[in-house]
């Protein structure tokens, strides 16, 4: 028998020596085209790439360590979701007011993450570099594991809880929706860089945190056990894409001066993109989660104010600021969630989902959550709403919102320096008149008017007509929202009488 | 200055995470919250496997780290002995 030699023993490769045989010497020069017509997007918006292998994923995460890792995450979610489905997780719950919270996320955070996926392949199909290629394609396969796992898991909740039945449709449709929606769409119709600089950095790196982090954090102290799985489960592909939302910011800058300005913009008109559309996050956490970890003002100065400062310290030497209005986002602090909530408590007639007034318990806590602006502002328009329901008299705002052309939010929010204004801008562009609710979103029109003027802005649209009908039930049902059952208070909701029962149930054994 | 911060979950592993973190790093402050724990600490902060690896009574992978991560904050070095957080004043400072 002539065994055969074994082979030399080969010295395992090293993480950077395995990163490097991925993504280093796989791009070529074309030569059946040009390099122009092949990657017609990496020019116009103007950011100069002079060396494409100065990209680098700090994790230096290759394939087969993505796909093992992936892998495991999803067995640990899956066993979760079954063990949750299998025990009845929903009655563990602290209250069914909580599931609202799921309802806006499931409608308006999750196709976010499938526009995400779209986004990233996208771009991923659209640079030069292998590194920010595969980096880009991990990205969108972890979108889209977001999108499905979050869908997966609610679907639990569709099964008891009313408004969960068709979050896609009413993504597309319903007027609060628009604005997450019209978010992410106006990043994914930017050019390569301005998606990363919008998506990766702004977003994911500089305020998801406040969606993902405490709002989760939140979920597991009202015992939604699947929830906080798949949001920890997301969060921890997040890490990673919060490191390259860092890098390819660092990677711009350091390849050209001149892509500096151009950053700088992209990074203002993000933040503030990005910060309106956490409005709903600030209510979602101040109103709608009914056990509470921490205020929103308090999340604002952890996640935004504190490591902010530490995160543009650090890219002052490339001569990046802090996002320009960063200080009127801190004025309004104070102020955001209970405007917001405000907002929609007029308009619950025509959200998937419900409201209430805070209890006298709940008061308290925002009272001593927000000393300077609750008592004074906020307690005493809701004592009175509250009085007025008591009497059969209910407020509902008849008349639809002027909304701002830019963030697509009702023009509700207040003067930076008076929360007692309603803050009103506008801006004339070829013979039409422009409304919006803040210099910020003011600044992001006037910088891109042809952009703008093509907003889908719900309340227009049901005023043309293009909504399912003239009267607020037409445009529900062409939401394909239930009348009389996803809408109005908690209050007298088929959600409420479900729980009150199973309530009952947990101390008796019916006959 | 500025201080880099690492999230974990609370689970068995991300437990001895923490544990390891706060021997490697005496500066590290901890905050507990439902289903996490945030550390922060000032300039930076490592993970250095050997630690891991005494805490766990196995062979760790720094990459397992994915794992457990929820957020962090800082500039990543990581290599297959250590993970660094730092901001570009402390030690992990980029090249030029």
């Amino acid at each position: 028998m002539n065994a055969m030699p074994p082979l030399p023993k080969q010295r395992k490769l090293s993480l950077k020596e395995r990163y490097a045989h991925l993504t280093r010497g796989l791009g070529w020069e074309t030569t059946y085209q040009p390099m122009d017509k092949v990657f017609p997007y990496v020019s116009y918006e103007g950011i100069k790439i002079h060396d494409w292998d100065a990209w680098e994923d700090p994790f230096r995460l290759t394939m087969d360590a993505y796909w093992k890792y992936q892998a495991e995450k999803e067995r640990k979610l899956y066993a979760v979701i079954e063990s949750f489905a299998q025990n009845n997780g929903h009655l563990n719950i602290t209250d069914a007011r909580y599931v609202n919270a799921l309802k806006l996320f499931l409608t308006g955070v999750s196709p976010l993450e499938y526009s995400a996926h779209r986004g990233y392949a996208h771009v991923g199909r659209h640079f030069v570099g292998a590194g920010p290629r595969i980096a880009c394609q991990m990205q969108a396969i972890d979108e889209l594991r977001h999108a499905q796992t979050q869908i997966h898991t609610m679907s639990h909740y569709n099964k008891f809880f009313d408004g969960l039945h068709d979050p896609r449709h009413m993504h597309d449709r319903v007027w609060y929706l628009s604005v997450p929606k019209s978010f992410f769409e106006d990043a994914c119709s930017a050019g390569p860089f301005e998606f990363l600089t919008a998506i990766s950095f702004s977003f994911e790196y500089v305020l998801t945190n406040l969606l993902f982090v405490p709002f989760m954090s939140g979920a597991a102290y009202n015992g939604d056990m699947a929830t906080v799985t798949f949001g920890f489960s997301a969060q921890s592909d997040e890490a990673r894409h919060m490191t390259l939302g860092l890098e390819i910011i660092k990677f711009m800058l350091e390849q050209d001066e001149a892509n500096v300005p151009i950053i700088q913009k992209w990074i203002d008109k993000w933040f503030w993109r990005g910060y309106r559309l956490l409005g709903l996050v600030s209510m979602m956490m101040d109103y709608m989660l009914p056990k509470r970890i921490m205020s929103w003002a308090e999340a604002w100065e952890m996640y935004f104010e504190q490591a902010g400062d530490a995160l543009f310290e650090d890219l002052s030497r490339y001569g990046i600021r802090k996002p320009k209005y960063h200080e009127v986002a801190s004025k309004e602090k104070h102020r955001l969630s209970h405007e917001v909530w405000s907002i929609f408590y007029n308009y619950t007639h025509a959200a998937a989902f419900h409201t209430w007034m805070p209890t006298e318990e709940e008061m308290t806590w925002l009272s001593a959550k927000y000393p300077d602006t609750f008592d004074k502002y906020y307690r005493p328009r809701f004592e009175c709403w509250t009085e007025m329901q008591a009497e059969g008299k209910r407020f509902y705002n008849p008349t639809l919102p002027q909304l701002c052309v830019t963030c697509q939010i009702p023009m509700g929010f207040t003067e930076p320096d008076d929360p007692t204004t309603i803050c009103f801008r506008s801006a004339d562009y070829k013979g039409e008149r422009y409304h919006f609710c803040s210099d910020g979103c003011k600044d992001i029109f006037q910088n891109e008017p042809e952009k703008y003027i093509q907003s889908w802005l719900p309340v227009h649209q049901i005023y043309q007509g293009n909504c399912g009908g003239a009267e607020v039930k037409d445009v529900l049902a062409w939401y394909h929202l239930n009348f009389g059952t996803d809408n109005f208070d908690y209050e007298g909701s088929p959600d409420q009488k479900l729980w009150e029962e199973w309530q009952a149930q947990k101390a008796t054994n019916p006959v | 200055m500025s201080k880099v911060s690492i999230t974990l979950q609370n689970t068995d592993e991300g437990r001895l995470l923490v544990e390891a973190i706060v021997a490697d790093n005496p500066a590290a402050e901890v905050s507990w919250m439902p289903a996490l724990t945030k550390i922060d600490c000032e300039d930076r902060l490592s993970l250095r496997r050997e630690t891991i690896e005494a805490r766990f009574g196995r062979r760790y992978d720094l990459q397992e780290l994915q794992l457990s991560l929820i957020s962090l904050a800082g500039n990543v070095e990581e290599d297959d002995d250590s993970f660094t957080l730092a901001w570009a004043q402390g030690a992990g400072s980029r090249k030029a």
